[in-house]
């Protein structure tokens, strides 16, 4: 799987990654203002017990989406610090 | 007028913020009980209002605008912001003053609110709340420096411990410039654009401190290892949801008594003061016993939006819509939509009431149309009553908690089915996104909670008040006129009243379901609210003696039951009519009050008068099979 391909619903628990660019949708619009622009630092914490939704880190808050809509964002290699 | 242009006109103040922000709480802090809530027309958006005096004492009017993430609205709390903000709002004229609160240990996402907010050009303060925990996760953040960035004052406050008030009070007070703040530069992605300078901001105004301190979200997010473990989160979320219904069934049980006990003594204490005919029995009988049925439910409604308050201001809440998102999720729910299930087991008018939190409306009206299938309190009497009847008063207690919990899951698992069909079906809409931001654990504050708990209370009393009282007397006239000869019993009045007639007339209908034109007086009772149902039967069955509103009790109510025949001589109350009844109950829709907030949460009369249809037919078919499927067993 190339690296471009991959979405935050793709991360594992505890894995960290940048945003990458996707074009302003309406469907994306408030996932945006919630802060998950491109460039955006996340790291996903957990996925709830019945493996949807998931819990992610973002801008120093948690946040909660569906898998369905963590699959629109994609997502970069975190630069290792 | 020229008073109106003087320094002593009234000072508007909007307070705006995220959801979550300690909005609320400034608000409390600021108004303290000089609140009033309303509506905006048209929309079931809550339009809170307080006074404040100003530092030169004179009042001022502080509007707590719905929490919103954003201004381009998502739903109709967050449009009534944006309009009530631009002065688009009708009948709420432009704010002359904006204070705008910021959670300073959430600073990028909550700036993005601000900064659009701050853009508008009104005088703003920036209160900037939560320092404690701002300062516990490590972060200094640069007062002066975020003041000039933002172009508008900025004062540290936390609003739970009140500190920083008198500041932000004085801040209120005086000479405030228009907020200077210009727009980020126009591109092709606005959104983007606003994060980037908030970065700067951020970067430019805040400095980690060196020292390792255990912030906030971390320990939370320890307890959230616990919490939403795979295993130990459920075990605490079924152990939690326990300890709620002991707690509504049996602490609730005093104080209820003590209700019902009030009311009892009103009626016989008011009573004799009025000469005995119409007068006195529409006061005793209609007002006083009507209004009791009702008020008797605001200890458990009392509980349970305790619990609830509790959960939501700690940040549980969150997590249980974060647990229970999937499971929703399979009829096409929404996390959300569980704490108003979750309230319609004590009442479905509160239930109803709280789905105001979920902003799409398709999800809102299906969730309104499937709450009144959740068991409610008021359907306990009848249940005891028919688990009294079938037993002849001697369940176990086995027995009783067996058919209890198959009521309360009938009940649950028929409203999930129906919203499963609304959305694929009536109500057809594309899922919509959980977008749901779990704020960090804190210690839940009493002074908050019970805020909360006075208006629900109050809110809960004005409706038993007024329409509950307007339809007590209607279906007290039904059982009470025409009016036979004086001699005549009162059981045999109530067979030739309105009502009695109204019984008789349905009961074709109700054989084919096991019931007599007895029971149709009771159902016709149960319209107004289900309890109603005993105490009618009571009547009907001539238990409880002659004196006016009598003491019913289930036991004896059950025993005259027990003994009722039909005209062939057989036994009316077999186990399987007790059964059906039970489940008629559980799935039919009965009560007006819940139809009056669906009415007023709609906006339309066409939602309630399809609830009352679509479950009352359920009903009535759901019993027909059961009974028919019954009967052709051998039951």
């Amino acid at each position: 799987m190339s690296d471009s391909s991959r979405t935050l619903a793709d991360l594992q628990p505890g894995e960290r990654a940048v945003v990458a660019t996707f074009p302003a949708e309406p469907g994306t619009q408030r996932l945006r203002e919630m802060g998950l622009v491109a460039g955006t630092r996340v790291r996903l914490l957990r996925f709830a017990p019945m493996g949807d939704p998931l819990e992610l880190e973002v801008r120093g808050y948690r946040l909660s989406l569906r898998r369905a809509e963590a699959a629109l964002i994609p997502v970069q290699e975190a630069a290792k610090p | 007028m020229s008073a109106l242009e003087t320094e002593s006109a009234t000072l508007t103040v909007a307070l705006v913020g995220n959801p979550n922000c300690g909005k609320t709480t400034l608000f409390n802090a600021f108004t303290g009980l000089h609140q009033k809530i309303a509506n905006y027309p048209g929309v079931t958006v809550e339009k809170k209002l307080g006074t404040f005096m100003t530092q030169h004492g004179t009042e001022a009017t502080l509007i707590d605008l719905p929490g919103a993430y954003s201004l381009q609205p998502q739903s109709p709390d967050e449009q009534v912001t944006r309009d009530v903000l631009l002065g688009h709002e009708e009948g709420t004229a432009r704010p002359d003053r904006v204070l705008c609160v910021v959670d300073a240990s959430n600073l990028e996402r909550n700036l993005y609110l601000a900064t659009q907010v701050l853009e508008l050009g009104l005088p703003s303060v920036v209160a900037l709340n939560m320092m404690d925990v701002a300062r516990a996760n490590g972060d200094d953040i640069d007062l002066a420096a975020l003041s000039a960035a933002l172009g508008a004052p900025v004062v540290p406050c936390e609003a739970l411990t009140r500190t920083g008030l008198p500041e932000l009070r004085v801040a209120l007070s005086g000479k405030l410039e228009p907020a200077r703040m210009t727009p980020p530069p126009e591109g092709e992605d606005g959104i983007a654009a606003r994060y980037e300078r908030i970065g700067e901001i951020v970067d430019r105004c805040v400095r980690k401190s060196s020292t390792p301190i255990l912030s906030a979200q971390e320990r939370s997010d320890r307890i959230d290892a616990v919490l939403i473990h795979p295993l130990w989160g459920w075990a605490f979320f079924l152990g939690l949801m326990a300890l709620l219904f002991v707690s509504m069934f049996s602490f609730a049980s005093f104080p209820m008594d003590g209700i019902k006990w009030v009311f009892e003594q009103a009626g016989a204490k008011v009573g004799p003061l009025l000469p005995a005919g119409d007068l006195r029995s529409l006061i005793v009988e209609g007002i006083i016993a009507g209004v009791g049925s009702v008020v008797v439910f605001l200890p458990q409604i009392l509980i349970l939006f305790l619990f609830i308050g509790l959960l939501e201001d700690s940040g549980y809440m969150a997590r249980a819509a974060f647990l229970m998102d999937r499971l929703m999720g399979r009829v096409g729910l929404h996390g959300k939509s569980f704490v108003p299930l979750l309230s319609c087991y004590a009442c479905a008018v509160p239930g109803i009431m709280a789905t105001r939190t979920i902003e799409n409306p398709n999800d809102r009206l299906v969730t309104i149309l499937i709450a009144p299938f959740m068991s409610c309190s008021a359907r306990l009497p009848v249940y005891a009553l028919m688990i009294a009847t079938l037993f002849a008063g001697e369940a176990s207690a086995l027995q009783q908690g067996g058919i209890l919990l198959a009521m309360y899951t009938l009940g649950t698992l028929t409203a999930f089915a129906f919203a499963w069909l609304f959305k694929r079906t009536l109500l057809k809409a594309p899922r919509s996104p959980l977008i749901l931001e779990l704020p960090p654990y804190r210690r839940p504050s009493l002074a908050t909670v019970v805020h909360g708990l006075r208006g629900r209370a109050a809110a809960f009393l004005k409706r038993a008040g007024t329409v509950i009282v307007a339809l007590s007397v209607v279906l007290w006239a039904l059982a009470y006129y025409p009016r036979g000869g004086a001699e005549m019993k009162k059981e045999e009045q109530l067979a030739q009243s309105f009502a009695g007639r109204m019984g008789k007339a349905i009961e074709p209908a109700l054989e084919p379901i096991g019931m007599n034109w007895k029971m149709g007086i009771g159902l016709i009772g149960a319209q107004a609210a289900r309890e109603v149902f005993v105490s009618t039967l009571a009547v009907v069955y001539a238990v409880g003696g002659e004196d006016e509103g009598g003491k019913a009790e289930p036991k004896s109510v059950a025993q005259a039951l027990r003994q009722d025949r039909w005209p062939d001589g057989r036994v009316v109350y077999t186990p399987l009519v007790c059964l059906t009844v039970m489940i008629f109950f559980v799935l039919s829709m009965q009560c007006i009050s819940t139809l009056a907030t669906m009415r007023r949460e709609t906006n339309t009369w066409r939602w309630p008068i399809f609830a009352f249809c679509y479950m009352t037919g359920f009903a009535y078919l759901a019993s027909l099979v059961f009974y028919q499927g019954g009967r052709a067993l051998g039951w």
